[in-house]
């Protein structure tokens, strides 16, 4: 009994990244069509500022606005200048500037910080809760309590802004209509930026959110991404609130597998599940059956 | 707000290398419903895309009052003032009836909005009872109402309406052709309309354009047009 709680609220914790990972790349699916294999890398770089400026002022908050205000900057600043050139190109020229766009952010990150494992702060304690002397273990942390809380109340916001405001109307009309969104006078240039720029705020958040538990390294947000991708698709690729879902199962299916099975099968079976939903659910678990119109 | 004229200068546009429109030239004065007839493939269609940026403009000129609106691109044309229903499309299905309207209000003041979005509700029943559910559920003749009643949300300074009947029921027909008249007469809205049936357009037209390949060949009275049996019979086929 014990080890389940532990197993699930641990599962909680881990999924709420993979949500905001997968959450950062529905944004920016429904957009403009890219999977951005960049979102990770650039999660990795506003950990990176994040750190200088903890480092240079000693104050964690203040690295944490700076990386989310950086994420936000260069999420819009990359669909501007790399993602819109290429659109209207095949399909396969986006793929390949975002694979490029992450080797090259990794490289820089290599170059300017080197390439050593650097601890990252939590502002809060990585100590797990105990109940009497039942062991909640580290998923019922207050940094992981934090973690949980910051991912839910972005996706919240998001949700509010989605679904109540002039804003929110005018994106979720570009991103299922371009053309009538256009007729309607919505400017989807500027809503597609936008797009990306609060994607790349979620994601400085989970990079934010995560670092402490991978290290910061060039490459510390690879398999985050990978995994964060794999809720995305249970959620279907378009859907917000699937992209938080498949991340908290994600999580959980893989603390228990890691708990019940063995330390080194959740890298296998994450990827295993990103097979099976891609082979029998491609349009994610929560799909409707509504097709689109032609 | 005084009513707009829409001028169509000398057009050339189409698609790819082959113009479709040849040279096109209509004005509609202000506060006046312009019946735009004429075969199938005749145009009328890429005329009003041409209009509302869709399509290029390769030659010639589109003006709304003094302002041009060649080649500005169609989300600045719909700002201007220009509201286009295309033809048997135009519906979000992912959205609700509502937030579809909504998209409407977008274009109007904040202030406007809620008595609006009522009137529209008054004037489209249909809609009013069925504005939760995802316009995917629409039938087409309600989609086609539900694309109509959007545009005339946004209050627009010209309307183009491309064969709005289309789908509709007679009454439902009859319905959005007096509201049509009632914009133009109380708020001087000018409208261009494309419809198959000539006969009914021009009875509520004050002028009619007659399109053959892609080039305008008779602007009259839409009286004088529909009395011209010879050009009836030989472009209308009524
Ligand atoms: N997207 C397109 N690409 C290439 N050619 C097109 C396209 N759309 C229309 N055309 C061609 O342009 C010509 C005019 O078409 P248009 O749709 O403007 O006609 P229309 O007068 O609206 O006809 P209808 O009464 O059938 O709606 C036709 O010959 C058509 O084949
Ligand atoms: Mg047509």
């Amino acid at each position: 009994m014990q080890e389940f709680v532990e197993f699930t609220l641990g599962g909680v914790s881990d999924g709420v990244i993979y949500a905001a990972i997968g959450l950062s790349l529905v944004l920016i699916w429904r957009a403009t069509r890219v999977l951005n294999y960049a979102q990770g890398g650039l999660a990795m770089f506003t950990s990176y500022i994040a750190l200088m400026v903890i480092n240079a002022t000693g104050n964690y908050w203040l690295g944490f606005v700076v990386a989310l205000a950086a994420g936000l900057v260069i999420g819009g600043v990359v669909e501007r200048v790399v993602i819109r050139p290429a659109a209207g190109k095949p399909h396969l020229n986006t793929v390949i500037v975002t694979i490029g766009l992450l080797i090259l952010v990794e490289g820089l990150a290599g170059i300017i910080y080197g390439s050593k494992n650097r601890s990252f702060p939590t502002p809060y304690s990585i100590v797990g809760a105990k109940i009497g002397s039942f062991d909640l273990g580290e998923g019922a942390s207050p940094s992981a309590i934090f973690t949980a809380v910051a991912v839910l109340a972005a996706a919240g916001l998001l949700a509010v802004l989605f679904r109540y405001t002039p804003v929110g109307l005018r994106m979720r009309a570009s991103a299922f209509s371009g053309t009538v969104a256009q007729l309607m006078g919505v400017r989807v240039g500027r809503i597609t930026t936008l797009g990306w720029a609060l994607a790349g705020l979620i994601g400085a958040l989970a990079g934010m959110l995560v670092t402490p538990q991978t290290f910061l390294y060039p490459n510390s947000m690879d398999s985050i991404f990978v995994l964060g991708f794999t809720a995305a698709v249970i959620g279907g690729l378009d859907s917000p609130g699937g992209a938080i879902v498949g991340g908290l199962i994600l999580g959980v299916l893989l603390n228990y597998v890691t708990g019940y099975v063995g330390s080194n099968l959740p890298e296998l079976a994450g990827l295993a599940l990103l097979i099976l939903v891609l082979m029998f659910r491609p349009s994610g678990l929560f799909a409707s059956t509504a097709t689109r119109q032609v | 707000m005084p009513a707009s004229s829409l001028a169509v200068t000398d057009v050339v546009a189409g698609y790819n290398s082959t113009p479709v429109l040849n040279g096109v030239s209509i004005t509609a004065r202000p506060a006046t419903i312009t019946a735009v007839l004429g075969a199938n493939g005749a145009g009328k269609t890429t005329l009003l895309r041409t209009i509302s940026g869709f399509v290029r403009t390769r030659g010639g000129q589109v003006r709304l009052d003094d302002v041009s609106l060649t080649r500005l691109a169609p989300d600045h044309i719909a700002r201007a003032g220009v509201a286009h229903v295309p033809e048997g499309q135009g519906v979000i299905t992912e959205l609700t009836v509502e937030e579809n309207l909504k998209l409407g209000l977008l274009l109007r003041r904040r202030a406007d909005r809620a008595a609006a979005l009522e009137d529209a509700y008054r004037k489209f029943s249909i809609l009013a009872d069925r504005r939760r559910r995802h316009a995917a559920t629409l039938s087409g003749g309600e989609r086609q109402m539900l694309v109509i009643a959007r545009a005339l949300l946004s209050a627009p300074r010209v309307l183009l309406l491309d064969e709005p009947s289309l789908g509709l029921a007679p009454k439902v027909v009859a319905q959005v052709m007096d509201l049509v008249r009632q914009l133009r007469d109380e708020s001087g809205l000018t409208v261009l309309l494309v419809e198959q049936n000539a006969r009914s357009a021009l009875s509520i037209a004050d002028q009619g354009v007659v399109l053959n390949l892609g080039k305008v060949v008779a602007t009259a009275a839409a009286g004088e047009l529909a009395a011209d049996v010879a050009l009836r019979r030989h472009y209308l086929g009524f």
